[in-house]
């Protein structure tokens, strides 16, 4: 597969993994910023590679992880109305208050596992005497798309489609971790999906003002080795900037056409986090001129609450104040076939990630 | 009614009526299509003549869809209890064969998926010699289900069981994986794309054969790893021995399509289902040639030794990366969710 087995050389990977080694003269705290980049340290085995001096913590970019209860229950009361939901795939076994999607499926709940939010605007075409809802969570990397689902209906005169919305933003999450009194991040590695929708320009300020070096990077193992290898560097230099590694998708830029189907169809406020609480002006949500396309207003679910379990420790996880084998549930009262909290659904979640692949059970 | 009127029809709850339309359909089509010996006696189960250790296995299929690159369900009918057989080291010689088929299936699909049954069945040697059709209502069924039961004699080399897998045993997997699940997949409604991708399914009762017939008691287990793909078959080892599988990302055989589809779905190969593969776990010494015995026949050709089964007593399986890492695989729990991101 050309443009990844170059990503996944041994040798490439050992030359950087020797040069982190050769760098790193203190311990420093890493945070990997996405699910994906946490999925593919673990499932490489990276983490284990690596000199004991560098410890990596699992961020909060497992959009999976973040999406709070409240929308799952949202979401499968829109189901018992009748409604079709559409998701994707990690989204659907994940625990609401009561139940899950894939739950509420079994009940006879219409629900659809879809790759994309524009095959949600097909199926509302379709059935014009169904009302079709696209469960659109993520970062922003899933926002282009999902505001692409609303003007395509909007240009199709569609009106039995809508959108359930809980989209978050990287910067202002990074921002909360970083103000949180315990802690302990030295650098980060950027989420190298939402910079090439976003560009890097938001990181600066980031990086200035807590003096703390940002990597973009990819996924790869070599991505990552390096990335790791790029902020050790920083670290042992008293550097604090923001570097791209993964150059061959990010520009500085972002993605100019992507970015402006967001701005319209979205705008930023304050969004709940799961785990994690309020952080303001973390996310999307629909501009006023859009409001027909919002499912919470035209089902009247605003109003359903939740409340977490109380044994679930999912924020001070997705925070990186503790390591999912720290939690006493883990493998115990919590695994991916009875799970507490989100992180233990998603194959992005730090405690999926970390029952499924690695040596700490 | 002649075969061609036939072709043209529809299934109909008549169909399963145990009537004179099903006395058609069996006259017509299934008892044409097989016609052997143990049908051809009409009677309500077949007599068969039997002999010391059998095995028998039992299997419905439910694939959707039920036409595929490189079968359907018919033959997929037919291979998938053909391997479970064989799986017990025996030599599958008769099925039985179930049709629920739901009403509105176009007789022509239908007539199509016994025919497969048929050429999957004369190839992998086998005797459909019992089997039912039942008619359910529209919607109640996705136009056809089908069950069948295999029974075989044991090789007599054979001496298979969980209990003889030991440390240093070596693994061996006779393919390349994930050929089914993503064919079936790149087919989908909704999510369809192109790609050459072929399913796998096959029989591998006579490579299972040969290679008793050849190292006998030094094949110490088979295993198909068909739902749950590869990762379930090592984890079930790993757990019921009490011992670590240990296998090398680097010598799994994968395909260069499949690798790329299961990249874009975010799938993990280790966990997509097979129909035409199988994991031999043997004795160390016979690795080598087991490996270019497989590879002399056109279903084992990409056969690799994937790794060992570990002294250490410790029931997982633990994956060493290709770039010199290591993971622990675990069992799929529920479906695999294709990721967010």
């Amino acid at each position: 597969m050309k443009y990844l087995n170059e990503y996944r050389d041994l040798e490439a990977t050992k030359r950087y993994l020797q040069r982190i080694r050769e760098t790193v003269t203190k311990p420093w705290n890493i945070m990997e910023v996405c699910g994906g980049q946490t999925h593919g340290l673990i499932k490489n085995g990276i983490i284990d590679l690596l000199p004991e001096q560098v410890r990596m913590i699992h961020g909060p970019g497992c959009p999976v992880c973040v999406t709070p209860l409240t929308l799952i229950d949202k979401a499968i009361a829109l189901m018992e109305q009748g409604v079709i939901v559409c998701s994707f795939g990690d989204m659907i076994r994940v625990p609401g208050s009561k139940k899950s999607l894939l739950e509420a499926k079994a009940e006879g709940g219409d629900l659809r596992i879809l790759y994309s939010p524009l095959e949600a605007v097909s199926i509302a075409r379709v059935n014009p005497d169904r009302e079709v809802v696209f469960f659109a969570v993520g970062f922003e990397t899933t926002a282009p798309a999902n505001a692409l689902s609303v003007l395509q209906a909007e240009k199709e005169g569609l009106s039995n489609y809508s959108i359930l919305v809980s989209h978050v933003l990287v910067p202002p999450a990074m921002e909360a971790i970083l103000d949180d009194e315990f802690c302990t991040i030295d650098a980060f590695l950027g989420a190298g999906n939402v910079c090439a929708i976003m560009g890097t320009a938001e990181y600066h300020p980031l990086s200035k003002k807590y003096k703390v070096p940002v990597v973009v990077t990819g996924f790869e193992p070599l991505d990552l080795v390096q990335g790791i290898y790029m902020a050790v560097s920083q670290l042992e230099e008293k550097r604090a900037v923001v570097e791209n590694q993964y150059v061959r998708i990010v520009k500085d830029e972002g993605n100019l056409a992507a970015k402006k189907v967001i701005s319209r169809v979205f705008e930023v406020a304050d969004r709940d986090w799961r785990g994690i609480g309020t952080i303001p002006k973390s996310g999307y949500k629909l501009r006023e001129n859009y409001s027909a396309f919002d499912a919470e207003l035209k089902y009247g679910v605003a109003s359903i609450g939740a409340k977490e379990h109380s044994s679930c420790i999912a924020g001070e996880i997705l925070k990186g104040i503790k390591k999912p084998h720290q939690c006493p549930e883990f493998g115990k009262g919590c695994d991916p076939s009875n799970p507490l909290g989100a992180p233990m659904v998603s194959s992005e979640g730090a405690c999926a990630a970390y029952y499924h692949f690695s040596e700490t059970l | 009614m002649k075969d061609n009127n036939l072709s043209k029809s529809t299934i109909n709850l008549g169909h399963g009526s145990g009537g004179v339309m099903t006395r058609e359909l069996l006259d017509e089509v299934i008892f044409k299509t097989f016609n052997n010996p143990f049908l051809n006696t009409r009677h309500d189960g077949a007599i068969l003549d039997l002999s010391g250790e059998v095995a028998i296995s039992t299997d419905s299929f439910v694939v959707s869809p039920i036409f595929f690159k490189g079968g359907n369900i018919g033959s997929l009918a037919v291979h998938g209890t053909v391997n479970d057989v064989a799986m017990c080291g025996a030599i599958p010689q008769y099925l039985s064969l179930s049709f629920i088929v739901e009403e509105g299936m176009e007789m022509k699909d239908f007539i199509s998926v016994v025919r497969s049954v048929k050429e999957a069945a004369d190839e992998s040697g086998v005797q459909v010699v019992t089997g039912d059709t039942k008619v359910v209502e529209r919607g109640k069924g996705d136009q056809i289900f089908i069950n069948t039961t295999g029974i075989g004699r044991v090789h007599p080399k054979a001496n298979i069981s969980m209990a003889r897998v030991k440390p240093g045993d070596k693994i061996i997997l006779s393919g390349p994986l994930a050929q089914h699940g993503m064919a079936i997949m790149s087919q989908r409604e909704g999510l369809e794309f192109e790609s050459d991708i072929v399913s796998d399914s096959t029989n591998l009762n006579y490579l299972v054969r040969d290679l008793l017939d050849q190292f006998g008691e030094k094949i110490h287990l088979f295993r198909d790893p068909t739902r749950g793909g590869l990762s379930g078959v090592l984890s079930e080892i790993a757990a019921d021995t009490g011992r670590e599988v240990e296998i090398y990302e680097k010598d799994i055989p994968l395909d260069t399509q499949v690798a790329a589809a299961c990249e874009i779905l975010g799938l993990d190969p280790l966990y997509v289902a097979n129909e035409g593969l199988f994991v031999v776990i043997i004795s160390p010494e016979i690795e080598e040639e087991v490996v270019s015995m497989l590879r002399a026949s056109e279903k084992g050709r990409k056969a690799c030794c994937i790794g060992t089964i570990s002294d250490r007593e410790v029931p997982k399986v633990v994956l060493h990366s290709n770039i010199g890492g290591k993971r622990i695989v675990s069992p799929l729990i529920g479906e695999q969710l294709p990721r967010i991101c």
